[in-house]
């Protein structure tokens, strides 16, 4: 059953929590890409996709793959939510043995679907799952996420050329452009401006939203479904580290372990939220 | 002389196409070189055109392939390594049911020089865990190692001619993956040969019997994994060893007997191939010559090791 939008503003701070005891417990991680994509996993999970233990496997499911993979704490916290990550294997995120790697890995958890965390990589494999269906007449649809500083890899632009030739109107991207990137400003490291009209060009059917308001992004997905024969993109307007206030836009909480104090402090103003 | 393996390859593709829909070739603008396009005529709806985008089209035969389908995706060998990194996160280390087929190996492709030459791609791919490299000696080996990539479950580096070979082997030929191919039995010395220079290796071999030089002739055709015991057997029982590849000595089939040696029964091995240089432009046969790969280089290279002792 789907998700109310308040529903869906209490279990995404809730795993925004989450992230944070995973990062925290893990001793290192990603926590702005992490906070800022959450709102879209959600609703992309719960709402759409509406992933369970039951269909996690199945030939027919719909897919999703976190190219942007050092975001993967988001994806493990939304997992978890749809039963298919015991909680308390969230907190050995990073340590060995566990299946939680730093980064995705099918081999060991075949619900991330793709081992990412080389950016530029998985809009190639989501491109590839959705020719698959093609082939096979299959209604699956493959959901692909991007970071910004992403895809200024050489691959992605291969992908977004190549896509709209093959007409896989059952491709969805979306890129979360929470505009930081480690050594800087998106813009400042290297602008992807105009991005959108470089998307139009590339032929990609293209939604601009706000990545943090719900009914916003339910209305993206669900515009995604048309099948007009090309690919679709949305560009999610983000915010790095959203909903913890001293890591929002904060660029240095790219990659950084929040600290016993600075964790109780985040959460304490997570628990306000809801 | 027989077929380039590159040929045989577009043609057992093509015919093994017909025994499972799961089937699909990805090419990148080389499908008149790599001869997919005997496949791409054959079956249209599962030949994919991806454009001089090799990054892109391992990524996608990798989607594919977790997706049920079966890709083979064929490029020059070089141009396929060119994209190590995408190979070794969403071919390698996801454990994708991909098939690259790398053809234009070795200075043996001849006048586009060292740019087109796949001269390091072994080395580099030896180096994943989890994938199986083979290079076929000839046609009917080409065919049978196609079938087997088909039928079997792995990431796979299959190195493919550009040059016509001859044939070695017997129209009854059985590939057996993994296992050492004996072509020739000696006492003398052994040869472990691979690809594009096991003709000329078998070649020299049949003259130096004629001198009453009596060399053991061994086609590794998988060089991943590769046959401990018949690199370990034929250490004992001969006492020159030589390995002999149109690939750089450094990470190749010379590499790989050496390993096995070193830590199993230590000895001599002389590696014949690309000794630490570049390729450049010339006929194939100029190449070879310059290079020691001709029958005739190889009967002195192995005459002037015997003439050093053991």
């Amino acid at each position: 059953m789907s998700k109310s939008i308040e529903e869906l503003r209490k279990i995404s701070n809730e795993m925004r929590a989450d992230i944070l005891k995973m990062i925290y417990y893990g001793t290192s991680g990603h926590p702005g890409g992490s906070l800022s994509s959450i709102d879209i996993l959600s609703v992309l999970f719960f709402n759409k996709i509406k992933r369970t233990q039951e269909n996690a496997l199945d030939p027919d499911r719909h897919r999703f793959i976190l190219s942007k993979g050092h975001g993967v704490p988001a994806l493990y916290a939304v997992l978890n939510r749809c039963g298919l990550i015991p909680t308390e294997e969230l907190w050995t995120l990073r340590k060995i043995g566990s299946r939680l790697q730093g980064h995705p890995d099918r081999v060991i958890l075949p619900y991330v679907e793709a081992s990412t965390g080389s950016l530029g990589q998985g809009l190639s494999i989501a491109q590839g799952m959705a020719l698959a269906a093609k082939i096979d007449n299959k209604n699956y649809k493959v959901y692909c996420m991007v970071g910004d500083g992403e895809i200024q890899e050489g691959q992605i632009w291969e992908s977004l050329l190549s896509s709209p030739k093959f007409k896989l109107d059952n491709l969805i991207v979306i890129l979360d452009y929470n505009k930081g990137q480690i050594d800087g400003p998106t813009n400042e490291v290297l602008n992807l401006e105009p991005l959108k009209d470089k998307l139009i060009a590339f032929n990609w059917d293209v939604q601009e939203i706000d990545g943090h308001d719900f009914e916003q992004i339910q209305k993206a997905l669900d515009n995604a479904d048309s099948s007009n024969g090309k690919p679709h993109f949305i560009i999610a307007n983000t915010i790095k580290g959203k909903g913890v206030s001293f890591m929002e836009g904060v660029i240095d909480w790219h990659g950084k372990a929040p600290n016993k104090e600075q964790l109780e402090k985040a959460l304490e103003e997570l628990s306000k939220i809801n | 002389m027989g077929k380039s393996s590159r040929l045989a390859f577009g043609e057992a593709i093509a015919e093994i196409g017909s025994l499972n829909k799961n089937i699909v070739v990805l090419d990148a603008d080389l499908s008149k070189s790599t001869m997919s396009n005997i496949f791409a005529k054959k079956y249209p709806d599962r030949f994919f055109e991806m454009g001089i985008q090799e990054q892109n089209m391992i990524g996608v035969a990798a989607g594919l392939a977790l997706s049920g389908k079966i890709p083979f995706i064929c490029s020059f060998s070089i141009f396929l390594l060119g994209r190590f990194e995408t190979i070794r996160m969403s071919v390698a280390y996801s454990n994708t049911n991909v098939k690259l087929i790398g053809t234009h190996c070795g200075i043996g492709i001849g006048e586009d020089g060292y740019s087109q030459m796949g001269l390091e791609d072994i080395s580099l791919m030896r180096s994943f865990p989890n994938m199986s490299i083979m290079q076929p000696a000839d046609e009917i080996e080409t065919k049978e190692i196609i079938k087997y990539a088909a039928e079997n479950f792995g990431p796979m580096f299959i190195r493919l001619t550009r040059q016509n070979l001859e044939d070695v082997h017997s129209s009854n030929y059985k590939f057996s993956f993994g296992k050492g191919d004996l072509l020739f039995d000696g006492n003398v010395a052994t040869v472990f040969c691979t690809g594009g220079v096991v003709g000329n290796t078998l070649a020299a071999a049949k003259e130096l019997e004629k001198e009453g030089i009596k060399i053991r002739v061994i086609n590794i055709h998988t060089i991943k994994p590769i046959d401990t015991d018949i690199i370990i057997k034929a250490a004992k029982e001969t006492n020159y060893l030589f390995t002999i590849e149109d690939h750089s000595i450094i990470g190749g089939l010379g590499s790989s007997v050496c390993e096995v040696l070193s830590e199993n029964y230590p000895k001599k091995v002389k590696r014949l191939g690309i000794v630490n240089s570049y390729g450049e432009s010339g006929s194939p046969e100029a190449l070879y010559e310059k290079h020691n790969l001709h029958k005739e280089g190889i009967i002195n290279s192995i005459k002037t090791e015997l003439k050093k002792g053991v």
